[in-house]
């Protein structure tokens, strides 16, 4: 669903760059493909714009389907993807770079204040597919740490707006809270769903992953408030490269989305991340020799100060190029804001492996095996 | 788990309401394709066109959200009529066509959309009494799917005492049964095939209403109901008792099936269920005995 807004907002950061003397000099040229949500037509955009429009880096995908789809391709032409989003982890591919909170970084800090403020009692619910399942994995370790109980866990079908017999099971368990990772339109149903079966937000929260800005306007103001998001940006973070952010970016032709987005502030990160690489591609290895491969070298530790990404300081891991980051939790308000009310200590380390420390390390190089051998591509 | 009544009795309402949903979904193709049997591939984009009949009527005009539903009605009736003039018209005495045809209907209809209003969702606001519960003691249902329950029951009514009380109601089941004998009588069959598809197409409307309000608006969101609404037609066979019974036993199975187990496995049991009586009876539960075009 928020694709659409990180595609405007994906050319607005490009224009930015641009007019701020682009790459060296050279402005970048975005080829701009839409591939409606089908999964072949993602793998098959992929292959155009690598072969025939032969470009240097690909910024997109939303669901871990989406990057699934494509990274074969990506992969056996040694291209690389920019991946403004957060996903599950447990791939170690040497052609992504990614920008998102990994699942290790996303509910770390959301079920401890969850099960502090609300109760040990909580309910999960997730769309049927790989992100949701392994962020409940991660989760319940988490909710293992602070004390708390599961109560029940149910999964519905992508896409699906059918919450009765869920919203039932939640009548009958009772819990304190319920942690979601529901996503897309099946998210806005079950929102609506949860008020309209008399439920509300003071006495079962829904403490979600994915539940920002923009799907709380699609769903009406008055079925998100009250209720939680982790994410490591927020519109009303209070700062000045934030507001300098929002209001360009909703006073340009592309704002017309009128908020901006945890999603949004990813992709136009991962722009910044793309200049800072090619950059130093291009100083270490001259203009005509820089290859896709040398930019995701040189992503490597890629730091963006406060003063270019609005969520503040963040940096790309060495190793397995997710990005350090610092989780926040905000709560729907009645006007549709989030109003942060946590923040985390300090930068949480992305983990793609996590929750299966028996598979081994991702490194640079690929997959570091227990036994010491190092598997290539691995997804 | 607790397997005492009063759950189960909440699955019997909650199957109630899901059957209500589909059928309300099924209710325009049942009679398109009862009548004309044309099989309308583009009936999940007129529920998406009749949820943003919705949303346009209410964010433009200001029309609150029950009168949207003869809005959405007369709107989507009036485009089905559009595509019934200059397309489906020709293509009545080839399935295989209409099939295509429609589809491509749908593409457009998606892709048409998308570029007026954008791919992000709309918002349809609901009045403050229909986004509450009503709680009867052990049961609970949300006051939209008790409209969406009486909408469905409405409806019905309407089709049944329009079918089956009057004058032109004898023309559609004189046409339906055979096109040829009913001619010769004097009944014109194209009218009655035109009206036909504009009624469908405007209860597909009602029902994109309804959804809009229940779940999400977006130019992809028929695809979501017309696997339902389909079948829910095949199972029934295609007359209208039959469509109310194959959403009544898929609605309360899904419900029952989503209690025992979860919504996913349920949703794979109710479809091999479907598979296991389309084997035995492959014409639909209550098949059309009368000559088949």
């Amino acid at each position: 669903m928020p694709e659409e807004d990180s595609a405007l907002v994906m050319q607005y950061a490009i224009d930015e760059i641009n007019e701020a003397g682009g790459i060296n000099g050279s402005p970048i040229e975005p080829i701009i493909v839409d591939a409606k949500s089908d999964m072949n037509v993602y793998a098959q955009k992929m292959r155009e714009l690598i072969l025939r429009d032969r470009v240097i880096s690909v910024f997109g995908c939303y669901t871990s389907a989406s990057r699934k789809a494509v990274m074969p391709t990506v992969m056996s032409r040694d291209n690389l993807l920019f991946y403004p989003t957060c996903y599950e982890g447990k791939e170690c591919s040497q052609n992504i770079v990614c920008t998102g909170p990994l699942a290790n970084q996303h509910s770390q800090e959301l079920i401890p204040y969850m099960v502090e403020n609300f109760g040990k009692r909580v309910f999960f619910v997730g769309s049927n597919y790989v992100w949701p399942k392994e962020s409940n994995k991660n989760a319940r370790i988490w909710l293992d740490d602070a004390g708390g109980e599961l109560l029940g866990e149910e999964y519905v079908p992508l896409g699906s707006s059918e919450f009765g017999s869920v919203l039932n099971k939640i009548r009958r368990a009772k819990p304190d809270f319920i942690f979601s990772t529901v996503v897309g339109a099946s998210d806005i149903a079950f929102h609506r769903q949860f008020k309209q079966a008399g439920f509300n937000a003071e006495d079962m929260p829904i403490a979600s992953l994915t539940t920002g800005e923009i799907e709380t306007r699609a769903m009406g103001i008055e079925y998100g408030a009250g209720h939680f998001l982790s994410a490591p940006y927020f519109q009303a973070l209070d700062n000045p490269t934030n507001k300098k952010f929002v209001d360009g970016f909703l006073g340009s032709k592309y704002g017309k989305s009128g908020v901006t987005h945890y999603n949004m502030e990813e992709t136009y990160n991962s722009a910044y991340v793309f200049k800072a690489a090619i950059e130093k591609a291009i100083d270490e290895n001259g203009m005509e020799n820089v290859t896709p491969r040398l930019i995701r070298d040189a992503a490597a530790g890629v730091r963006l100060s406060a003063d270019v990404s609005p969520e503040g300081e963040v940096w790309v891991d060495e190793n397995n190029f997710n990005t350090w980051l610092v989780p926040k939790i905000g709560q729907c308000q009645e006007d549709g804001s989030f109003k942060i009310v946590k923040t985390a200590d300090s930068h949480v380390e992305p983990l793609p492996y996590s929750i299966y420390p028996d598979a081994g390390t991702c490194t640079a190089q690929g997959l570091k095996l227990p036994s010491g051998s190092i598997r290539k591509d691995v997804i | 788990m607790d397997y005492s009544w009063a759950p189960l009795m909440g699955s019997l309402v909650l199957g109630l309401s899901i059957a209500s949903i589909w059928l309300v979904a099924a209710l325009g193709l049942t009679i398109i394709y009862g009548t004309a049997g044309v099989i309308n591939m583009a009936h999940g984009e007129f529920i998406m066109l009749g949820a943003y009949a919705a949303y346009c009527a209410q964010a433009y005009l200001g029309t609150p959200f029950l009168l949207c539903l003869p809005i959405s009605f007369v709107v989507v009736a009036l485009i089905g009529l559009f595509f019934e003039r200059v397309l489906i018209r020709y293509l009545y005495h080839r399935p295989l066509d209409t099939l295509l045809a429609t589809w491509g209907v749908s593409l457009m209809l998606t892709q048409g959309v998308r570029m007026i209003f954008g791919s992000s969702p709309k918002y349809v606001q609901v009045p403050e009494f229909l986004s509450g519960n009503v709680s009867l003691g052990i049961m609970n249902m949300s006051s939209l799917r008790i409209l969406i329950v009486l909408m469905t029951v409405v409806l019905i009514v309407g089709i049944w005492y329009l079918f089956y009380r009057t004058y032109f109601g004898i023309k559609i089941r004189a046409v339906t049964q055979n096109r040829e004998m009913a001619a010769s009588f004097g009944v014109n069959s194209e009218r009655i095939y035109m009206c036909t598809f504009a009624l469908g197409a405007g209860l597909a409307g009602v029902a994109g209403c309804l959804f809009s309000a229940l779940a999400i608006v977006l130019p992809t969101m028929g695809s979501n109901y017309v696997v339902e609404s389909f079948l829910v037609v095949v199972t029934g066979g295609g007359p209208l008792v039959g469509s109310i019974a194959a959403s009544a036993m898929m609605g309360e199975f899904k419900s029952f099936f989503s209690y025992f187990f979860n919504s996913t496995f349920a949703q794979f049991l109710l479809f091999v269920l479907i598979v296991i009586v389309l084997r035995f009876r492959p014409n639909g539960l209550f098949a059309n005995t009368a000559v088949r075009r």
